[in-house]
């Protein structure tokens, strides 16, 4: 007995033990793994996605180093969840094949493989293997502002035709405004037809989390992103708590409910967080400038070590054209902006 | 002395790129050019040339009467462990620019002249050459528990080979990192960037370092280094010194980003990863045509 069936209007994946990973610099532990799955396994929330920000293999210098293997949170989630299905993020380039399998043997039902939104052919390979494995699969195109609808679609189709079930549009940083995302859903629905659904991941960064969220939805989304108390990268993801409340209110069916995930997002999550994941000056202009959210603590870090201001560091980023897992440039960024300064 | 002969198979863009750099060089002639697309732009280039071309693979270039002192291979992981078997029955070293990494590892200034007599060597990865070197140069100053490395092309430089081995070209560049860099410990990140105008390739090095090191000691060797492999790639580059800091507690690093612009062969200047794969290549396919020359790196 499942309570996410076809009679749900929408699935939701809490990514905030993924995505938070990020703003909790990668040391999530044990004990916050099991209390936050089990908080949300009992407030009905079908798939919680966990792994390092980076995805699988993302423990490094380029993103940070885990301070609990992820293989071990891994374990812990899927011990912790009784009805809940554990996805892993996986990022070609950074995870390898292996990562996948890893996860599979520690009981990860969903894989969602990531590539930058005009890159998806680098996936092919992967999907193979998480079909052959009997992984349910999900396929993100991120920084999904940066191209057209049009493109978006076909970079969908090819991941559709490589064995991904479920194509998400991702604004991974926080840079679509409202109809932008109805747009991208509509196409790759059009696109997809009935054969592979489409998805959703947002960003707070502009404040436009739940909004562009419940536009997806319209537009023809079947799977979403939120992330408890907004527990994400950049400013964060849509709070899943506010986009349950919001779906139930415009009789979107979710299967959650509504006060148990407020009360898991109060009482478990959010003493579990460093801080709050806000909009400040720096999350705002990363959705102002179309800037991958990851590169934020990142941004901070090197303010600090280089003397240079982090927003100037992720303008430039913008400037640049950085994509995601180019950490190492703002590096490269900072020094060049401390050398200007001297 | 007349040169010797070499023959191309795969006719995408570090295939091509390479013919460019065999026409310069003193001791290869490049005469086949294989693949297996008749309307390839590799192939229509090396016939203008005046190469035997043919889009009919391996096996027709090993049925014809005269057969090349040297194979240079530049297709997919998958297609040289089909090929690989082939070469060797039919007595032909074999330069292997995928990632399949059947023969031992080469990367010209770490250790070009040790396996001058194998019939098939392997050239890692772009991202390997060209980071690979960085990471020896530490190596053979300090300890390195653990290197890292991440590798940035343009996405137009990264042909359909190049994108359905994404894995192999992680897994074979970490192992580089460890067999020939000396890092206990391999990691390899790559990054597509699709950019317009296309990005320079960039690499980034990163070494875990132990406690106590001298710091003017790692920075002179690495800069040693980086003069070697200008003498193949002039234009391999710091972008800035080497730096030295503890991002997080307990482990110390030292970072090196490099930036890779090519000679403009086939692509333009911003493909320093198909240059720093075939200038490598060259090198090692003149070594194996005549074992008896000694090369210098």
């Amino acid at each position: 007995m499942t309570p996410y069936s076809a009679e749900l209007d929408v699935r939701i994946t809490d990514s905030c033990l993924r995505d938070g990973s990020h703003a909790k610099r990668h040391r999530f532990s044990v004990e916050d793994v099991t209390a936050i799955v089990s908080a949300l396994d009992r407030a009905g929330v079908p798939v919680i996605e966990v792994s390092h920000g980076d995805g699988l293999g993302g423990s490094s210098f380029n993103y940070g180093f885990s301070t609990v293997d992820e293989r071990v949170l891994i374990a812990a989630a899927v011990a912790a969840a009784d009805r809940a299905k554990i996805a892993c993020l996986m990022l070609p380039g950074v995870g390898v094949k292996d990562d996948i399998r890893a996860a599979h043997d520690l009981g990860a039902s969903v894989i969602r493989i990531a590539t930058h939104c005009t890159e998806a052919d680098i996936s092919i390979q992967h999907f193979h293997l998480a079909r052959e494995m009997g992984f349910e699969t999900v396929g993100f195109l991120m920084m999904a502002h940066s191209v057209t609808p049009y493109e978006l679609a076909r970079q969908a189709r090819v991941m559709a035709e490589a064995g991904c079930q479920c194509v998400y549009v991702v604004d991974s940083a926080g840079a679509l405004v409202l109809d932008e995302v109805t747009e991208r859903v509509a196409a790759l629905v059009e696109e997809l037809g009935s054969d592979t659904e489409v998805g959703f991941h947002g960003h707070q960064n502009l404040s436009l989390g739940v909004a562009n969220t419940v536009l997806a939805i319209r537009a023809g989304a079947r799977q979403v992103d939120g992330s408890t108390r907004a527990f994400g990268a950049g400013s964060g993801n849509p709070p899943t708590e506010a986009l349950v409340a919001v779906c139930e209110r415009t009789g979107i069916r979710t299967g959650i409910d509504v006060f148990a995930v407020i009360d898991a997002a109060e009482e478990v999550v959010r003493p579990r967080m460093d801080e709050e994941c806000v909009l400040d000056r720096l999350s705002l202009i990363m959705g102002f400038a179309g800037v991958y959210s990851s590169f934020l603590k990142h941004a901070y870090r090197l303010q600090e070590q280089y003397g240079v201001p982090g927003a100037e560091i992720l303008v430039v980023a913008g400037e640049r054209k950085l994509v995601g897992g180019q950490e190492d440039q703002l590096i490269d960024v900072a020094i060049e902006l401390a050398a200007r300064g001297e | 002395m007349a040169k010797s002969s070499a023959a191309i198979v795969g006719t995408g863009n570090i295939g091509t790129d390479l013919l460019y750099k065999l026409l310069r060089s003193a001791v290869l002639e490049p005469r086949w050019m294989i693949g297996i697309d008749p309307a390839s732009d590799g192939l229509r280039l090396a016939g203008d040339l005046g190469m035997i071309t043919s889009p009919e693979g391996v096996p027709w270039l090993l049925r014809q009467s005269e057969l090349p002192d040297v194979v240079f291979e530049a297709t997919s992981a998958s297609v040289h462990r089909t090929n690989a078997p082939l070469y060797e029955e039919a007595g032909i070293p074999v330069v292997d620019l995928t990632p399949a990494a059947i023969g031992p590892y080469v990367v010209p200034p770490v250790n070009l002249n040790a396996h001058r007599d194998a019939r098939n060597v392997n050239l890692i990865t772009c991202g390997g050459q060209a980071t690979i070197p960085i990471v020896h140069a530490v190596a053979r100053v300090v300890d390195v528990d653990y290197a890292e490395i991440v590798s940035t092309v343009a996405s137009v430089s990264a042909g359909p080979g190049t994108r359905a081995n994404i894995d192999e070209f992680t897994r074979t560049t970490a192992r580089g990192l460890e067999e020939l860099g000396g890092a206990r410990t391999g990691k390899a990140i790559m990054v597509l960037n699709p950019a317009d105008p296309p990005i320079i390739m960039r690499n980034t090095v990163f070494c875990a370092l132990p406690a106590e090191v001298d710091q003017d000691a790692i920075v002179h060797s690495i800069s040693d280094m980086v003069a070697d492999v200008q003498t193949y790639v002039p234009g391999y580059r710091l972008r800035a010194e080497p730096q030295f800091d503890e991002p997080e507690t307990g482990r110390r690093r030292v970072s090196v980003f490099l930036e890779v612009e090519g000679a403009g062969d086939y692509l333009r200047e911003y493909a320093g990863n198909l240059d720093i794969m075939t200038a490598a290549a060259t090198r090692v396919g003149e070594l194996l045509a005549r074992p008896a020359v000694e090369v210098v790196a």
